[in-house]
């Protein structure tokens, strides 16, 4: 950022904090705002939003005398509602973290050995640029990809695609919701969408098969999953681990792993054949409900007994509560979804239950979303791509559609076909835990010609990098709108509320000036973001300046459920919602979903599941100060009757060995009541290899590093990961 | 003269430590000490567990060992809400307090002075509440006048069930906990 926009930011920021004290009822501001931040005194708030995980929450920043403070919700955003998740307020650690990259590092030595040279910005871009250069050249702009998470990749996407690349990725869809909303996607012509439209507040009966709410911190869907907890709403928990949701239902079904698509079956042969289901709106919305009828009847809940484990009277007696309270009934569609290779269809069983319970687009069920209109910024034209994206080729996994599978673009740097990828940029995207089989991800790195990690911590995938770039933490910078599909449309911004304390930058001006390195420079028009955010407002009659004071605009309520007047619209095929699929059928899968029997663990062997903690996202939070005073490293959850079985005490570490031979590093165990006895489970995150991020270097241990198998599901290409098993090794 | 107490919803809390890292942040709550805490219990054989979560701070006790054993009145009792609180100044960091608290609710910060929740007092003197109260996303916390009989959480200890920490302590905590 230049001189002249540092001051025109600082005299806009100025007239913020007027606006912004009020909406806080009593701080007092006394700034003097021709200084930097950090100079100033006073309290100064400055709205902005989240980026702890991709909820985007709107957030309160709170500047005392120079300094970062702390973080609340901004009590305008409909997300957060003025309360922000632990990780959201402890945003503050992320600033100071100590372990935070500090300068562009240019590597060494071999990759992986994290042995850097610290350089220039214009040495690290020069570096780039090269490169850039001489792979569209000798193999053409397609051969470098983008791997990024979240709203912050959207300058470095706007680069690749300037640059003339299709491939473009985020682990977001083939390894954690593509399965979702694929499935949903095939029954109602839609997705869930993120965050998720489900209507938890209006709930009378909640079913979470997949979905550890209270521990998974999705901040609107736990505030309103407090207040059914507090309405008597009816909550039904089906998981192996009694989990903080678990406790607060009313039904708790100890599901054995892998069977859940018994159990979703079970429960609609239930509602089927006791005619249980919304008959109205299924002959008004639905297809092919006979041929549906014929295939899930013969699913009877002594069958499922077999599989699942859970008793036939609960079955019945869970299925029958579920339709009870239709249509406010939610089968909740969980987010994180990649388990066992047959997850599209184990989702399109969950749509299909709640269409069974006439859920979709009614209250207590799935709303209709809506988000504020925002132009784009008039870029030039993309330039033609000569090649298709390499994530999918042939278009052998058929419904993988929207979004690009990120494990096809590394096979195609493995094998190099159908093309060579020469080049990497990984964007907030830890791959080495976010990927299965670290082997590969590894192997893929060799190939290539350039590997840029642009990250704001040194992440395990940036030990890998030839480039790192060292970002400023979301209170630093800049990003683009956020518009996200919710109840209501609305419009948020990020913006710096504190300076960076090192040379970090932001995203925007990378992108930027990479872009300008290679030629490209007429796809950066403007001047900077602030530019870039006001073009893209007034065009939507709004202005930066507004929106820097506010935080959060929102447009006018309109309705979200079909009684209320939102249109009912299935974008399927029949554009109705289809029960039997022939879009599935004419692809060669199962039109209505079948039940796959999954291994079992060999003896001496349990499934390895994993989940999240409501303190940490992802492994990209482990080393934030505050974060990690809550929780430092996992434990491994193993049932009482195992761990006597086999002398594993509370509190002493062992170590974990998968099928393939991988042991993990070491872990505490967390002797407890709440698991089953096939299976162990940790938080994700842990057991962090890079030795730059000092404060969490091999603490705990890493469920990806024992995720060496993955079963592709054939829909979508997604990789499922609940497949491993491991057994313990007491030498620790 | 007000009594100063909170509510806490056990139905409710997920037990995510927003609470926790909300009085850090607002108290500057150095690395490696909290002033409040989760304590999450489960009784029973997989799966049929019942298990209660809820979130623990110093009780501001009606009955204070903690303000009795201090040798030097730096514990005390506010005069507002009867809030238990300590003055840095005349705290010699003895540690007398920290052993007498039976919720083992007190530390002593590296700056050489006990210390543990001040219910926020500073926010609640402006009219604000508690910033574990105001950050949870679970709405499972009321903070309120106990003594007055239309105050939120008079009302909600009225109409549910509740228990105390340790009542045998016999410090008459001003924590309930709804059940």
């Amino acid at each position: 950022m230049n001189s002249l926009s540092r001051r025109k930011f600082l005299k806009i920021s100025g007239a913020t904090i007027a606006t912004a004290a009020v909406l806080a009822g009593s701080a007092k501001t006394f700034v003097k705002a021709s200084k930097k931040i950090s100079e100033r005194k006073g309290l100064e708030i400055i709205p902005t939003y989240c980026d702890l995980c991709f909820w985007k929450c709107g957030a309160l920043a709170y500047i005392e005398d120079g300094k970062l403070w702390k973080v609340e919700g901004n009590p305008a955003d409909p997300l957060s509602n003025g309360r922000l998740c632990p990780r959201g307020t402890g945003g503050v650690g992320a600033h100071y973290d100590p372990d935070r990259l500090k300068s562009p590092l240019i590597r060494k030595s071999l990759r992986g050995e994290e042995k850097w040279i610290d350089v220039t910005w214009d040495e690290a871009f020069d570096y780039i640029a090269e490169k850039m250069i001489k792979i569209k050249n000798e193999y053409g702009p397609e051969s470098v990809a983008l791997f990024s998470h979240g709203i912050g990749g959207s300058f470095l996407k706007h680069l690749i695609r300037a640059y003339g690349s299709p491939n473009e990725t985020a682990p977001s869809f083939a390894q954690c919701r593509g399965p979702r909303e694929v499935g949903f996607e095939l029954t109602f012509g839609d997705v869930v969408g993120s965050p998720e439209r489900t209507d938890i507040e209006n709930t009378r009966c909640l079913t979470l098969i997949g979905s550890h709410l209270g521990e998974n911190m999705h901040n609107t869907q736990v505030q309103e999953f407090s207040r059914a907890v507090e309405r008597g709403a009816s909550i039904i928990v089906v998981d192996p681990r009694f989990s903080v949701a678990a406790s607060k239902a009313k039904y708790y079904l100890p599901i054995k792993p892998g069977t859940d698509l018994a159990l979703l079956l079970a429960w609609m042969s239930i509602i089927v054949n006791e005619k249980l289901y919304d008959a109205e709106y299924i002959s008004k919305y639905g297809t092919g409900f006979d041929l549906f009828v014929a295939e899930v009847s013969k699913y009877t809940p002594e069958w499922a007994y077999v599989e699942t484990g859970i008793e036939p009277d609960l079955i019945r007696e869970t299925a029958r509560e579920m339709a009870r309270y239709k249509p406010a009934s939610l089968v909740h569609p969980g987010r994180h979804a990649t388990w066992y290779g047959d997850d599209a269809q184990r989702s399109r069983a969950i749509a299909l239950l709640n269409a069974l319970l006439g859920s979709w687009g009614r209250k207590g069920g799935f709303y209709q979303t809506h988000s504020f209109s925002i132009p784009k910024y008039p870029y030039p034209p993309y330039p033609e791509l000569k090649k298709e994206s390499v994530h999918n080729p042939n278009n052998k996994y058929p419904f993988a559609t929207g979004e690009q599978i990120s494990t096809g673009i590394r096979e195609a740097t493995i094998t190099g076909k159908p093309y060579p990828i020469k080049g990497w940029f990984v964007y907030g995207t830890n791959l080495m835990q976010a990927l299965p089989n670290q082997n590969e991800t590894v192997e893929a790195i060799q190939n290539l010609d350039l590997m840029v990690v642009v990250d704001v911590i040194p992440s395990e995938i940036a030990g890998w990098a030839d480039v790192v770039l060292p970002e400023s933490v979301y209170l630093e910078r800049y990003d683009d709108l956020n518009t996200s599909p919710f109840k209501e449309a609305f419009v948020g911004i990020r913006q710096p509320v504190i300076e960076e304390p090192n040379d970090q930058k932001p995203n925007w001006w990378m992108a930027k000036k990479i872009a300008e390195k290679i030629g490209l420079g007429n796809y950066f028009p403007w001047k900077d973001v602030e530019e870039y955010l006001d073009t893209r407002l007034q065009a939507a009659d709004l202005s930066l300046q507004e929106l820097k004071t506010k935080g959060i605009i929102k447009a006018p309520q309109q309705p979200i459920y079909f009684e209320d007047g939102a249109e009912p619209e299935f974008l399927t095929p029949s554009g109705k919602i289809e029960f039997y699929s022939s879009q599935l059928a004419e692809a060669g899968f199962d039109p209505v979903p079948r039940y796959t029997k999954h291994p079992d663990p060999p003896p001496g062997y349990f499934r390895l599941i994993y989940g999240r903690a409501p303190v940490h996202t992802f492994s990209k939070t482990q080393s934030n100060p505050l974060l990690k005073d809550m929780m430092d490293e996992n434990e491994l959850w193993v049932n009482t009757d195992i761990a006597e079985k086999y002398g594993l005490n509370h509190g002493v570490y062992i170590k974990l060995k998968n099928q393939d031979g991988v042991v993990s590093n070491k872990i505490k165990v967390r002797v407890t009541e709440r698991i089953r006895t096939d299976c162990v489970y940790m938080v994700h995150g842990f057991g962090q290899k890079s030795r730059q991020l000092r404060s969490t270097f091999n603490k705990g241990a890493s469920d990806s590093e024992l995720i060496t198998k993955y079963t592709i599901d054939p829909l979508m290409g997604g990789t499922a990961m609940n497949v491993n098993f491991v057994t313990f090794e007491m030498e620790a | 003269m007000a009594r100063f107490g909170m509510v806490i919803d056990t139905k409710k809390c997920v037990g995510c430590q927003d609470c926790v890292i909300a009085c850090k942040t607002e108290n500057k709550v150095p690395e490696g000490h909290d002033r409040d805490w989760i304590v999450t219990e489960s009784h029973g054989k997989f799966p049929d567990i019942l298990m209660e979560i809820r979130t623990e701070r110093c009780n501001h006790c009606s009955n204070t060992p903690c303000v009795s054993c201090c040798p030097t009145g730096a514990s005390h009792i506010h005069d507002v809400g009867g809030v238990v609180l300590v003055n840095h100044d005349l705290c010699i960091g003895c540690k007398a307090c920290v052993e007498s608290c039976p919720y083992d609710a007190r530390f002593i910060h590296p700056d050489g002075y006990a210390d543990k929740c001040t219910f926020c007092i500073h926010r609640v003197e402006k009219g604000l509440k508690p910033a574990c109260v105001e950050v949870c996303p679970t709405y499972c916390m009321h903070f309120g006048d106990l003594d007055d009989p239309n105050s939120e959480v008079s009302k909600l200890l009225q109409s549910r069930k509740y228990h105390v920490n340790l009542p045998e302590a016999g410090t008459q905590p001003n924590i309930f906990y709804l059940i």
